[in-house]
């Protein structure tokens, strides 16, 4: 394993001395897209947090995946409002689509298919997030062709 | 004159960005006569996104859903000609537009500044008298005479419980222990709530001066604003606030020279519904897992690292350096007997104009449903309203004249909460609307108390079994028996407020759950496993609704009708949204 990385406490202005635990665990949630074993171990010898309260807290936390994820993260928002606006639908019609279920990602890691509580844009339900954009007032029929425009952004990339 | 986009998250997923972008690219250097700015969020999202044109002397138009391809049309009418657009606009502040009465009503006071200033720009915040509310009270010198006037005011807490603010800030004050914290709670979890969100994104500095001035009353140094990370624009605006403000001197070591010292840190919280309650937010800032504890000793005694801390939510802060600046009559003047001042509320679900939208307290819910937000989508029947998200309940229609104050409400059952305001109409099964937010407590249950943690589970497993039409004689009683177990033996308020959406549908559609479990039907046609699809004689052959099916169970060639293959229909209800000819029954 490597050695452990040099962390600069001040510089990412954590103060409280144990409150650093979660900001740790997020950073490494941006740079990793999930906790790996060895971020856990690696925050433990940084930090000298016992491992078990690192793993009880990244598993606490709906925020922190453990496995990695697809290059697509898309939220389906499962809201009050979205769910009277048929939000069910929309996962179904996804998970038919992309043959998977909510939380598992797609084997050529192109979409990762997450449940959110509620993404606060309920004027729009139903509502999905990819990546940063949100698409609302959705049916199911028209999911094929939000996917087939990240596909293709991906076809136009490479 | 200058044109303003309205770009709070609300705003950005309807679009607002691509306007902006348009429009900033359509007129020119940005020293030409006309600037191209940003806003936070009106409130109506209805009829984002939203461009208000705003001329030097004060006259404002909002034009609605503004997409990119109306820029040109209204540069070269509104701007070029001076001939406003009328079909295009929602409101002016001469009183005119179509969306009048969605504002008329309103009293705005946390949201005052919304929609009216750059959240970006401390400057923008000062010019509407920003700050002023903590220079006043840093002048005065005299907490104990700011602790009276909030108590005087009437506010009380905004996120949910509504305890007396200003008699939590004198427990902090008296309590014994040099170092005291402010915490603000903008943990704002509560599905269908999004009120402290557009407060944080559109006015941030009212909350920092807020919490300032609690920090003066407590005698505090030190803030933390505890805000949900799946607010990444709250957090981004918030970021940029605590560094403005420190910049000029309103936070920091030594605020307008008084000596006094305020210093603001967010944290982000990392999504667990439980850290909205203030011992579990507390372990969680400490870097714990959120899990709450006994009360007492009460946060105010003994909180963050253990000592005397204070914790409000995003809308109380929001409404304290309005007070000051006002007076606290100028507060209490507003409401019932024993809920002063306003309530912002976040409407959504099936009405007409969803948006945050911010009342008097008193007004009462048929007002907010009917006259505010402009009644039910598609001349529906209105059925009920829950507030409160997963602690609340449903409000009947019959008691649709039931007045917005904290006694009135709890009365019915529900809670006042945060501010979740979700309107259901005559297709939505209340059954169902039970099990959703069961299923949402219980998989937001930190698992400490064994009733919240497996009684919360038992009853969901009961919903789950009626709305799949397997309910049992005897359901409903085992429901009411688990419901009250897990109230009286949770410690924290998720547990004890958890069976509430539970027992205010039973109370109030109980007819609802008999229905589904002795006729197997579900009388809103809502829960899937009780229904069956079939086409019926108006039938045309149009197709719609064989391309509409997901799991391909419609066949029939054009022109002659079409016929659904009950094994393969997965009750999707595609084809029956998708029918135009009322061809398909459900039943």
């Amino acid at each position: 394993m490597d050695a452990p990385r040099p962390y600069d406490f001040k510089n990412l202005h954590y103060k409280g001395e144990g409150g650093v635990l979660i900001p740790l665990l997020q950073k490494y949630q941006t740079e990793d897209g999930y906790i790996s074993r060895e971020r856990i171990a690696e925050i433990h010898r940084q930090t000298g947090v016992p491992l078990s309260q690192i793993f009880g807290v990244a598993t606490f936390y709906a925020q922190f995946r453990r496995h990695p994820v697809g290059r697509n993260i898309i939220k389906v928002c499962h809201g009050t409002a979205c769910h009277v606006a048929n939000a069910a639908g929309i996962s179904r019609a996804l998970e038919d689509q992309l043959r998977i279920g909510a939380g598992e990602t797609t084997q050529d890691r192109e979409f990762t298919l997450e449940t959110v509580a509620c993404l606060g844009c309920c004027s729009l339900a139903p509502v999905i997030m990819i990546n940063k954009d949100t698409h609302g007032n959705l049916k199911p029929t028209d999911l094929r062709k939000v996917l087939r425009l990240y596909r293709e952004k991906k076809a136009a990339g490479a | 004159m200058r044109i303003l986009v309205g770009l709070g998250t609300c705003g950005v997923a309807a679009g607002a960005g691509a306007t902006y972008a348009a429009l900033l690219a359509r007129t020119g250097p940005p020293n030409s006569s006309c600037k191209v700015g940003k806003t936070g969020c009106v409130g109506m999202c209805y009829r984002e996104p939203l461009v208000e044109v705003r001329e030097d002397d004060g006259t404002r138009w909002q034009y609605g859903q503004m997409t990119p391809d109306r820029v040109d049309r209204l540069l070269e009418e509104h701007l070029g000609k001076g001939e406003p657009i009328e079909e295009w606009l929602v409101w002016t502040s001469e009183g005119k537009g179509q969306e009048k009465a969605f504002l008329d009503r309103q009293q705005r006071i946390v949201l005052r500044n919304c929609g009216l200033i750059d959240p970006e720009k401390i400057e923008e915040y000062l010019a509407v008298g920003g700050y002023q509310a903590l220079k006043r009270v840093l002048d005065r010198k005299d907490p104990d005479g700011l602790i009276s006037l909030i108590i005087e005011s009437g506010l009380r807490g905004r996120g949910g419980a509504g305890f007396l603010t200003g008699m939590k800030w004198r427990f902090t004050r008296l309590a014994a222990g040099k170092q005291k914290y402010v915490i603000c709670n903008a943990d704002e979890g509560d599905p269908g709530a999004f009120m402290d969100r557009s407060v944080l994104e559109s006015d941030p500095h009212s909350v920092l001066e807020g919490m300032a001035i609690a920090g003066h009353a407590i005698g505090s140094t030190q803030g933390y604003i505890y805000v949900r990370a799946e607010y990444p624009m709250a957090v981004e605006r918030l970021n940029i606030a605590v560094a403005q403000a420190e910049a000029h001197g309103l936070l920091g070591d030594d605020i307008f020279g008084t000596g006094f010292e305020f210093h603001v840190e967010l944290k982000e919280g990392a999504g667990a519904f439980v850290c909205g309650e203030e011992t579990a937010l507390i372990a969680s800032i400490e870097g714990r897992r959120g899990m709450p504890r006994v009360r007492p000793p009460f946060p105010a005694v003994k909180g963050l690292w253990e000592c005397p801390t204070n914790i409000n939510n995003v809308e109380t802060f929001a409404n304290v350096p309005w007070i000051v600046l006002n007076g606290a009559q100028a507060f209490n003047r507003l409401g019932t007997a024993n809920s002063k001042g306003t309530k912002v509320f976040a409407m959504a679900g099936k009405i007409r104009r969803g948006g945050l939208v911010e009342v008097p307290m008193g007004i009462s819910i048929r007002e907010i449903v009917n006259d505010v937000c402009g009644g039910i989508k598609e001349d529906r029947k209105f059925k009920a309203v829950q507030m409160g998200g997963p602690s609340g309940g449903c409000i009947p229609a019959e008691l649709e004249n039931t007045v917005i104050d904290y006694e009135s409400i709890n009365k019915t059952g529900a809670i006042m909460g945060s501010g979740g305001l979700v309107v259901l109409d005559e297709t939505t099964c209340m059954v169902d609307v039970a099990r959703f937010f069961l299923d949402f407590t219980q998989r937001e249950s930190c698992g400490k108390c064994t009733f919240c943690r497996v009684g919360t589970k038992r009853m969901l497993e009961i919903l789950v079994r009626i709305t799949e039409g397997k309910g049992t004689e005897g359901d409903i009683e085992r429901l009411e028996n688990l419901a009250s177990l897990v109230r009286n033996n949770s410690l924290c308020g998720l547990g004890q407020t958890a069976p509430n959406p539970v027992l205010t549908t039973l109370k109030y559609f109980r007819a609802e759950y008999e229905a589904h479990i002795s006729n197997r039907k579900c009388p809103a046609h809502h829960c899937q496993a009780l229904l069956t699809y079939s086409v019926n004689e108006k039938c045309n052959g149009c197709q719609v609704c064989k391309r509409a099916c997901t799991a391909k169970a419609i066949t029939g060639e054009k022109g002659k009708p079409h016929v659904i293959d009950h094994s393969l229909c997965t009750r999707c209800d595609e084809c029956y949204r998708a029918c135009r000819f009322e061809a398909i029954t459900r039943m």
